[in-house]
């Protein structure tokens, strides 16, 4: 205690001017080679951006003696809200939007209830085999999102994937033939349950997400879970409660300070997921799939159109700054509650 | 010395109950619980045996037909033909994991190296500006590479150097998808590591300024050696970042001695389904997922402990 008490007072004193630079500046000598590129390559590129989208920067403008692009006010901005991008068939700001929040939202509903119900399964008490699990469950974490998505799209092809191979295979031994499972994963238009609006490539994106989702969910559950006391299950079982009860009344209220903040780290991510859009379905049919993020990356790569990509992004932008704070302010508010 | 006896005591008393509740797990319990897991495990597995089963097809088809865990004549042909030639472009594997080991290790260097001496100082000093600072780092955490990528194009385009026989376009070339996945790197390195840096107590470095350590010895003597989880997993994933980046390679690079694996792989991915080379598909994927997904997976202890994200300890 007493040599405690000695250090905290010599760091009272001012220390560290003994060698001739100041703290402060030593302090800014230390993230100034950071500060230095990050000013280079992204909060100067995002200033950039505020100018460029409210411009028709093109690809004209590219080159090294290229004159100005033209200002044209908040016409990107008004094209982007009012549909006005003709350029791609089948544009609409606003349809996009609500995809996005419902693809982020449906598939982290997903990712938790599955996450937790396996985390509970694998923490019954006496299971066989439970390294082996758990060793084949962190497969979907550890395999590059690439790579996830890449196989992915090739196992929904519709005449040699193995999704319908493996249901005729299937089908077959219920005397199916193998016709009934040309199902075209990726292309079907029509939606395939009626009156709901959303494509097959929908569900092939779901299933594939789902896949590659719930393991992180089990793991932050199965450490919650661990944290939770053996007495309160006994208690329990004294005054009688059954097994579902104990999971509504202890189990899942436990283990809800853990799981709020993965939640929303994980709704913040499944937002962001352009490698499993644009490459599973590559926002198809019809652009019904498209996200955010893989709109952005089109109107870069394969539109050229700068100026109305750099308003894109301000909006982009706009939008997961509301949805972060959204996201922190619940995870705050849920932190003090057990 | 009697909460110690009276804990080991209850520790004792505990053992044999947990006993009891294995015992509790009947066999039926135990037997559909098993099933239950075994179909999990089977889904989990499933695109990993097909794609390995795939890639050992000496057929190279371009329309599997049918489903096999050990295609007949299977053979490692195909990962021969994606190291002689993995895409229609005149570049080898060899070529594509040299660009793809040195933009991953340039990333992972570079965020660690900056990071590591902007979260030390975040952490540690006291300095005007200190918390406006961390603010604006933090703020682009969320900012996902893509919104941004149009000016990032145009901004890099613009450093050219033609001279002659020379010429340099910062855009299209590596060390400019480099730069930009670093400074893209930076703050979760930044956030990530300063909140480690913040659980190791002072004591140490203070002790060590007491004997008349410089900051800076200090900093390379008692610091990073106590930081080690950390910067081994902000290493990692940085690396990880290089190694899996597609978005802004595929945009910025155009000559094919450039690109990555990761490009590569796409590019073969087939978006013409029955031209598909399904084996060497196969293969790449295998080639490029198995280094990344074998260190993860020793490292996996410590990417728990390293990581600050979330802090969902209790």
């Amino acid at each position: 205690m007493a040599s405690f008490a000695i250090t905290e007072a010599a760091t009272a004193a001012p220390a560290g001017s003994r060698r001739g630079a100041p703290r402060w500046l030593t302090a800014y000598l230390y993230i100034l080679p950071a500060t230095l590129i990050m000013a280079a390559i992204t909060y100067w590129p995002i200033l950039f951006q505020v100018y460029m989208s409210f411009t028709d920067y093109g690809l004209r403008n590219l080159r090294f003696d290229a004159p100005a692009p033209n200002f044209v006010g908040f016409q990107n901005f008004i094209d982007l809200i009012t549909n006005g991008i003709t350029v791609i068939p089948n544009f609409s700001f606003w349809g996009m939007l609500a995809f996005n929040l419902f693809w982020t939202f449906s598939n982290v509903i997903f990712h938790v209830a599955i996450g937790i119900l396996i985390a509970v399964v694998l923490n019954t008490p006496g299971l066989r085999f439970r390294g082996i699990y758990r060793a084949i469950f962190i497969l979907p974490i550890v395999i590059p999102t690439l790579v996830v998505a890449t196989v992915w799209k090739n196992m929904f092809d519709t005449d040699y994937g193995a999704i319908n191979q493996g249901l005729a295979a299937i089908g077959g031994l219920f005397g199916v033939t193998p016709d009934h499972f040309h199902i075209r994963w990726l292309e079907q238009i029509d939606p395939p349950i009626p009156g709901i609006p959303l494509p097959l490539s929908y569900f092939a994106l779901l299933i594939t997400n789902i896949w590659l989702g719930w393991p992180f969910m089990t793991i932050v559950a199965t450490g919650a879970l661990q944290s939770i006391s053996k007495e309160y299950y006994e208690a329990a079982s004294i005054d009688g409660a059954s097994g579902p009860q104990q999971f509504f009344r202890i189990t899942l209220p436990l283990l809800r300070p853990a799981m709020i903040p993965a939640a929303m780290y994980g709704l913040i991510v499944t937002f962001n997921l352009f490698n499993l859009i644009y490459m599973v379905s590559g926002g198809g049919p019809l652009r019904q799939t498209e996200i955010l993020v893989t709109t952005a990356f089109r109107l870069v790569n394969e539109q050229r159109l700068y100026g109305v990509a750099a308003a894109f992004g301000i909006y982009t932008m706009i939008i997961l700054l509301v949805l972060t704070l959204l996201t922190n302010r619940i995870t705050k508010a849920t932190e003090s509650y057990v | 010395m009697s909460e110690a006896s009276m804990s080991s005591q209850a520790l004792a008393l505990a053992v044999p109950r947990r006993r009891r509740a294995f015992f509790r797990a009947g066999w039926g319990k135990q037997l559909m619980l098993q099933a239950i897991l075994i179909f999990i495990s089977f889904t989990v597995l499933l695109p990993l045996v097909w794609v390995v089963s795939m890639s050992l097809d000496p057929r190279n088809i371009s329309r599997p037909t049918e489903l096999t865990l050990i295609p007949p004549g299977a053979s490692l042909q195909a990962y021969q033909d994606v190291l002689e030639r993995p895409t229609s472009n005149p570049v080898s594997l060899i070529q594509l994991a040299f660009n793809s080991l040195g933009l991953a290790a340039g990333v992972s260097l570079g965020s660690l190296g900056l990071g590591v001496l902007a979260a030390y100082a975040f952490s540690r000093f006291k300095f005007p500006a200190r918390r406006a600072l961390m603010i604006a780092i933090v703020a682009v955490l969320m900012v996902p590479s893509v919104a941004a990528l149009a000016p990032l194009f145009v901004f890099l385009n613009k450093i050219q150097v033609n001279s002659g026989d020379f010429s340099f376009n910062l855009r299209n070339s590596l060390l400019g998808v480099g730069l930009a996945l670093t400074s893209g790197a930076l703050p979760f390195a930044i956030w990530n590591l300063k909140g480690y840096i913040d659980t190791i107590p002072k004591e140490l470095e203070e002790a060590a300024s007491l004997d008349g350590a410089s900051p800076t010895q200090t900093f390379l003597r008692i610091m990073l050696p106590l930081a080690t989880p950390a910067l081994a997993v902000t290493a990692f994933l940085g690396f990880l970042t290089g190694w899996t980046e597609f978005v802004m390679s595929w945009q910025f690079l155009t000559n094919p001695e450039n690109f990555t694996l990761a490009m590569a792989l796409w590019n073969i991915t087939g978006q013409y389904a029955g031209n598909t080379p399904w084996s060497k598909f196969s293969a790449m994927a295998i080639i490029v997922a198995l280094p990344v997904s074998v260190v993860y997976l020793s490292l996996q202890k410590y990417i728990v402990g390293g990581l600050t994200i979330g802090g969902v300890k209790g």
